[in-house]
């Protein structure tokens, strides 16, 4: 096993983790829903990026399997992700989530 | 033909119930009147032929018992829902169908064209299934459940024309004084239960005399509250302010309700359970003095009465005081051969009483008749006979039963109570002939006596709905549904003093201890007494009826007589103690404090429910944003 400079486990993860809250402040203060979308998918990436790091620290390949299962997960979501978006422009004339905000409790 | 049909006995008049309070407004008068006529009528030819049977074929140990089904079985109690047929039940059968089915006959005649015929009739066959099973039931809870059924029944009948709210409070004033009774009556039966483990009538009675000795205090208790449940459905002293009320109910209700059947059910009660007052001489004694306080009381009171209608009430009291004086010393049989005498001819004047106020227009002063027995022959006659009963008058039904209530007080010892039973009599004779000589003698003070006010009367007469028009003379029915139950009561009016029951078996005799004690002018008094009345009552009312106006107007008459009116002020004295510091309790606790705390629940809950709706606002970021603070909180908790 060759002895790269290894990058300690918290650098990895502290970017996973600050790259999950950055994803998840848009999904919060973004209404355009494109941009939500996209909020999401870098949070899905962190996640991707946390099983990543946690594979590589113990040495066992199971983290990129998760990644890869990710990847695919993020695939399929954006695909249905974009469908709604166009019928919710269809449908509103807009992108912004909050005019589709019809099931007030 | 055998006694296993006797559930039959009480099933119709159920049915008959049932049918007609869930068709009620969708059939005719006369499918309505088929309906409760004849399921009381199928009874009472059922009654008859079980009654033939029984006495001609006695069943084993002079009673049958049938058991439907167990109701219900909790922790070794396990009350059977079973019907005794015995000598007493069947007495009670026949004159609950019997008399019952004559006065579901002249209903149906008196409550034509009311716009609740099907509902009075439906009322009525649930009065009389509940009846049936006050007296036929085996266990003490069973005849429980029939004692509140005719409560609610009677209830229901007296608030019967609910529009007037005078009838409706009527109503619930039998039915609230009744229940007082009856929490007493509850009671009595909680503590013969804990002390005897069994309801069952047979059982209790068995057991108490083994359990208790002679006289014991639990016992004397028991007893006691048993007494305030007869008292309180007979309407005996001191609860007896309800019947005259009752009255605001239709007139057939009174006579098969307030006169023949549930207000003897006390009678019956005691009857029913004498072992325990047996053993009790001073509940016994209780029994007695109560009915010999209300018998003369109710007298002084019907006095004084110008309602028809109330006149009867109170002499129903006075009769239901004899027969509790007769309990009272012993004399089962009497009591319940009077209960029954009494059944015949009191149903036949209170339906006299209502061809009378029909025939009259609904009026029931009796100082606005007079000399009614020119126009309505068949009903003076029939009052006449009625009261000739009432007053024992020899060869009537009433004299065989009175005479042996009087005659067998005083031959048991009980000196005071045969005298009060004897002032009784003549006070009866006095009120009774009272009520004959004013309605069907005398003056017709219907008729109006000034022209110049016909107009002003006609005015306020076709307003009330009531009295006869300005020259119109007072007509009888003329069909046979009114003529078949008065004439066939008149007949058991008369002739039903030589029915002989069979109650041999079921009750003992008084304990006489000298047959040939007093002579022939002990046995001649009551009658005796009873022509005095009579007399006195031709000379007031008939031959000098200006005596009777001036005591009227007398400076110390008028106060007693104002006083015996108001039946010795008991309303006015329940209303000072009883109803308004009750008011004034509930006038004290108007926001009631119990609710206001249990309305903060529903408060708290209402407020919770307002916030978590807010957080419902449709939008997804603030959902994405509870859903991140949630997840951060749990890894909190899980990492802590």
């Amino acid at each position: 096993m060759t002895e790269v400079t290894a990058i300690p486990m918290e650098h990895g993860l502290i970017l996973a983790s600050v790259l999950f809250a950055l994803g998840f402040a848009g999904v919060l203060v973004r209404r355009n829903i494109i941009f939500m979308l996209m909020s999401i998918e870098v949070m899905m990436n962190s996640a991707a990026l946390a099983f990543v790091v946690a594979g590589s620290r113990w040495q066992q390949a199971d983290g990129q399997i998760m990644f890869i299962l990710i990847l695919t997960l993020a695939a399929a979501e954006a695909s249905v992700g974009l469908a709604l978006v166009l019928q919710l422009y269809r449908r509103f004339q807009t992108l912004d989530v909050d005019a589709a905000g019809e099931m007030k409790g | 033909m055998s006694f296993n049909l006797l559930f039959l006995v009480f099933l119709f008049p159920l049915l008959g119930f049932l049918t007609l309070a869930f068709s009620r407004g969708r059939i005719s008068e006369n499918a309505a009147a088929v309906i409760g006529v004849g399921s009381v009528g199928l009874s009472a030819s059922l009654t008859a032929l079980l009654g033939f049977q029984f006495l001609t074929h006695p069943p084993e140990g002079g009673a049958y018992t049938q058991l439907l089904w167990t109701w219900m079985n909790v922790g070794g109690f396990a009350p059977q829902f079973a019907l005794r047929l015995d000598g007493l039940s069947l007495v009670m059968m026949s004159v609950i169908t019997g008399v019952g089915f004559f006065i579901h006959l002249f209903a149906s005649w008196y409550m034509r064209g009311d716009e609740g015929f099907a509902r009075f009739f439906s009322y009525m066959n649930l009065f009389i299934a509940s009846m049936l099973f006050l007296v036929l039931g085996d266990n003490l809870l069973f005849l429980y459940f029939g004692w509140e059924g005719v409560g609610v029944a009677s209830y229901l009948l007296i608030g019967f024309w609910y529009k007037d709210p005078a009838n409706g409070l009527a109503a619930r004033k039998a039915f609230v004084v009744t229940r007082v009774g009856d929490t007493f009556m509850a009671i009595g039966l909680f503590i013969l239960f804990h002390e005897l483990g069994t309801l069952n009538i047979q059982d209790v009675m068995a057991r108490a005399a083994v359990v208790w000795p002679q006289g014991s205090t639990i016992l004397t208790i028991a007893a006691l509250l048993l007494l305030g449940g007869a008292v309180g459905k007979s309407a005996q002293l001191p609860l007896q302010t309800w019947l005259p009320d009752a009255m605001a109910g239709p007139t057939p209700v009174s006579a098969l309700i307030h006169a023949a059947t549930m207000v003897t059910a006390g009678v019956y009660l005691i009857a029913r359970t004498h072992v325990l007052f047996e053993l009790s001489p001073f509940a016994l004694q209780c029994v007695g003095v109560v009915g010999a306080i209300t018998l003369v009381m109710a007298g002084f009171t019907a006095l004084m009465q110008t309602d028809i209608k109330k006149i009867l009430a109170y002499s129903t009291m006075s009769q239901i005081g004899y027969m509790f004086l007769a309990l009272g010393v012993g004399a089962y049989q009497p009591a319940i051969f009077h209960l029954m005498t009494h059944a015949f001819f009191k149903a036949l004047l209170f339906l006299s009483s209502g061809s009378v106020i029909l025939a009259m227009h609904h009026e029931q002063d009796i100082f606005k008749m007079g000399n009614l027995r020119k126009h309505i022959p068949l009903v003076f006659w029939c009052m006449l006979i009625g009261t000739m009963a009432l007053t024992a008058l020899p060869f009537t039904s009433g004299f065989f039963s009175k005479d042996e209530i009087l005659h067998e007080a005083y031959l048991t010892g009980h000196t005071d109570l045969w005298l009060a039973g004897l002032f009784g009599a003549f006070l009866t004779a006095v009120y009774s002939f009272r009520l004959i000589f004013i309605t069907f003698f005398g003056p017709e003070r219907w008729r109006k006596e000034s022209h110049a006010h016909d107009d002003a009367h006609d005015a306020h007469a076709d307003e009330a709905h009531h009295g006869l028009a300005a020259n119109e003379n007072p007509h009888g029915a003329k069909t046979l549904d009114h003529h078949i139950p008065l004439l066939v009561l008149l007949a058991l009016a008369i002739f039903g003093g030589f029915i002989h029951l069979p109650l041999d078996g079921v009750l003992p005799h008084a304990v006489i201890a000298d047959h040939h004690k007093g002579g022939a002018f002990i046995e001649y008094l009551p009658l005796i007494v009873t022509l005095l009345g009579i007399a006195l009552s031709w000379y007031l009312f008939l031959k000098n009826p200006a005596l009777p106006e001036r005591l009227k107007n007398g400076a110390v008459t008028k106060y007693i007589g104002k006083f015996w009116q108001s039946a010795f002020g008991f309303d006015w004295l329940y209303d000072k103690l009883f109803v308004r510091p009750f008011l004034w309790l509930v006038h004290i606790n108007r926001n009631d404090i119990v609710d206001v705390v249990i309305t903060k629940i529903p408060n708290a809950f209402h407020s919770a429910h307002g916030f978590f709706a807010a957080t419902q606002n449709g939008r997804m970021r603030n959902y994405a944003f509870a859903m991140g603070v949630g997840a951060c909180l749990v890894i909190v908790v899980v990492l802590l």
